[in-house]
């Protein structure tokens, strides 16, 4: 009798002709997997959806200005009027002295006082039919209205220098890890340059420099406001933190069989290394993909804060910062908003990316479970 | 090892001119104005900016201009083109205040970062994981001068309280109450930033280092958790963290707290370095820039040394 519980090669090909009865199991793709982890996620999930949210109102900004605060970003409205719950307000009153304590006017004599040139209209919150929701600046201008075209401007920035920082990341990084050598060499010394860079203070010159009459070299013809200023001076900041690790991997994936089978097949290099090693770094591109645009933004609103990034009067979340620091007596608000509106933005690609890095890597040795 | 000292320092000198260069031939190839104009005035006649561009070397080749430069850098005699001033001068003046500032917030941020690591991995799942994961990312997705600017007006400029005193640094040596008071909000302001970040990355560090062998068998061993954590885990999980806070603090000390210093008024370098570029000054940068790598490049050949000294593996032979 014991021998019938044993288990031996021919129970178990019982068993697997028994099984082949049953619903073949289905092949699936790393992606597929990867999605399928991801979307248990939902810590990360919600804040894509935070972030989806944000490009969307920033892509709406013009229908907003023009159907609901029915003003343009640039448009000043220092001398005019508006009803908030039926009384006329003037949207700009003049200023005076105003206490740091309690943001009401004072006395010149008084201490804790400063000066303030024009005190703007302070949040209606929809009471004056959707005109200056989040308040004016000081000279007029809706503050809800360019947080929305400065939330487009810090986006177009922040993912276009993140494009171009990850694209030359990954071509540098593929040259160097597949040819290896004296390439290899010159990029990592490369590299290491970046490195010992102070990077923030060479981006505040280049900035700054490129912002006083733009940039005619070479048939490359940028004016001096132009977006593609900040965006450039901010993308090859990270090139190298995003390069190393990716040249690293590059390295170890060129000594694997498959990538000796193509070129022992005659595969060429440009080959080798766009269909071979790329889409085996692919997931950690995508990951860096996500972190850096939120660095990148962060980059671009400290960068407009110092002047050196996007230029005035164009709307950036760093330039409304910088722009409401000096009213934030009076009406904090201005400046305010367009850091909580930074911080919710990063703050969602970074989960974002943290839920992507653990769905793309099951070898990741730790899961906690969630 | 003394073969690799000496490769070590000739490559950081390399890469010191390397970055003085490239800043250099930025100034020349961006147009942003001729300094000769910016040492002549607003009235200067043509003439006029046509003598001091001969007497400052203006109408020199380019290698000529840089070579001048590189001699007046390493002999103390640079000089700015807006007031005039000697640039060694002015970066010696601002040290004390990015010094104090940087070493207290490296303080700062090393403890609250270790602390947050090891809690939050020792309780990892947990709800106060969670609460330190959450607070990490926030502390990482806020922008330095925001934070800056709203503490300092809510905390320090009375919009809802008056704890700290406003204003700007005070010298250790007039007053080390002063001193200490006025750098509390500046210091927390730079390190929360650095605490969220080094409190992820030393959470993962410990995590991956406990599921390995050496700890299973101090586990099996009888050691407390306690012992365990500090003698086996914590030991290989902060050389990482060590080596990032080599480089940040040598970054920050060499003039990349130029948000904070400038939000908070401090006159440290970087705050300086902040003023030359607004008057497109070039000599002051070049100093800035160049005092700044040395910062970098010294400390990351310490960093090496240390991690040397630390893992034998990859002792250099």
């Amino acid at each position: 009798m014991a021998s019938e519980t044993e288990f031996t090669l021919d129970t178990a090909a019982q068993l697997a002709t028994a099984e082949r009865g049953s619903a073949p199991i289905r092949g699936r793709s790393p992606w597929y997997l990867a999605w399928r982890r991801l979307r248990r996620n939902y810590v990360a999930f919600s804040f894509l959806g935070l972030f989806v949210l944000v490009l969307v109102a920033c892509a709406l900004a013009p229908v907003y200005a023009s159907h609901v605060a029915h003003t343009g970003p640039n448009a000043e409205h220092v001398l005019d009027t508006v009803k908030v719950n039926g009384h006329t307000e003037s949207v700009v009153t003049n200023g005076g002295y105003i206490s740091k304590k309690t943001g009401k006017p004072c006395a010149t004599s008084e201490t804790g006082c400063i000066l303030i040139s024009a005190i703007p209209i302070g949040p209606t919150w929809f009471s004056a039919g959707g005109k200056f929701v989040l308040g004016a600046d000081s000279i007029g201008r809706d503050v809800a209205v360019r947080l929305l075209y400065g939330g487009r401007n810090s986006l177009i920035v922040g993912i276009g220098s993140t494009a171009i920082c990850v694209f030359f990341a990954v071509i540098l990084a593929l040259l160097a890890g597949y040819f290896g050598g004296w390439i290899d060499f010159v990029i990592t010394r490369f590299f290491d340059l970046f490195y010992a860079f102070p990077v923030v203070l060479l981006g505040i010159a280049l900035g700054s420099a490129l912002a006083i009459n733009g940039f005619h070299h070479f048939g490359i013809n940028i004016v001096s406001g132009s977006l593609w200023i900040p965006t450039l001076v901010i993308s090859y900041v990270l090139i190298p933190y995003v390069g190393r690790p990716l040249r690293g991997q590059v390295l170890s994936l060129r000594e694997k069989e498959f990538v000796e089978a193509a070129i022992s097949q005659g595969a060429s290099p440009l080959r080798v290394m766009f269909s071979e090693l790329l889409p085996n770094v692919t997931s950690s591109v995508l990951v860096f993909f996500t972190l850096i645009i939120a660095n990148n933004i962060v980059l671009e609103a400290a960068l407009s804060f110092l002047g050196a990034g996007v230029q005035p009067p164009t709307a950036s979340w760093g330039t409304l910062i910088s722009d409401g620091q000096n009213l934030i007596v009076s009406r904090p608000w201005l400046a305010l908003a367009p850091g909580i509106a930074i911080v919710l933005t990063v703050l969602s690609l970074n989960v974002f990316g943290d839920g992507l890095r653990d769905a793309l890597d099951p070898r990741a040795k730790v899961k906690i479970d969630h | 090892m003394a073969t690799f000292l000496v490769r070590r320092t000739i490559g950081a000198i390399l890469v010191c001119i390397a970055v003085t260069f490239i800043v250099f031939l930025i100034f020349i190839v961006v147009p942003g104005g001729d300094p000769a104009q910016r040492i002549a005035g607003k009235n200067a006649t043509p003439q006029n900016i046509i003598n001091i561009r001969h007497s400052w070397g203006f109408d020199q080749p380019f290698y000529t201009q840089y070579w001048d430069m590189l001699k007046k850098m390493f002999g103390g005699n640079l000089v700015s083109y807006t007031n005039q001033q000697n640039v060694l001068t002015q970066i010696v003046q601002g040290m004390p205040a990015t010094f104090s500032l940087t070493v207290g917030a490296g303080v700062i941020w090393l403890f609250f970062g270790i602390l947050a690591g090891v809690l939050s991995a020792m309780t990892a799942g947990r709800l106060s994981d969670r609460v330190i994961t959450v607070l990490a990312l926030i502390g990482i997705s806020m922008p330095v001068f925001w934070l800056g600017i709203v503490t300092r007006y809510y905390l320090a400029e009375g919009g809802l309280v008056s704890w700290f005193p406003d204003g700007e640094y005070v010298g250790i040596l007039q007053s080390p109450s002063q001193w200490f008071s006025h750098m509390i909000l500046p210091w927390l302001v730079l390190a929360v930033l650095f605490i969220g970040f080094y409190g992820r990355v030393l959470r993962g560090n410990i995590l991956d280092t406990i599921n390995e062998d050496y700890v299973r068998t101090a586990k099996s061993k009888g050691l407390t958790p306690r012992r365990i954590m500090v003698k086996h885990v914590l030991r290989t999980s902060l050389i990482p963290i060590i080596t990032l806070f080599g480089l940040d603090f040598a970054a920050v000390l060499g003039g990349g707290a130029i948000l904070t210093e400038t939000v908070f008024d401090l006159h440290g370098v970087g705050q300086y370095a902040a003023l030359s570029i607004n008057n497109f000054d070039l000599p002051p940068i070049m100093g800035v820039t160049m005092y700044g790598a040395f910062f970098i490049v010294g400390f990351s050949m310490l960093v090496d040394l240390f991690y040397a000294y630390l893992d034998p593996r990859i002792r250099p032979t």
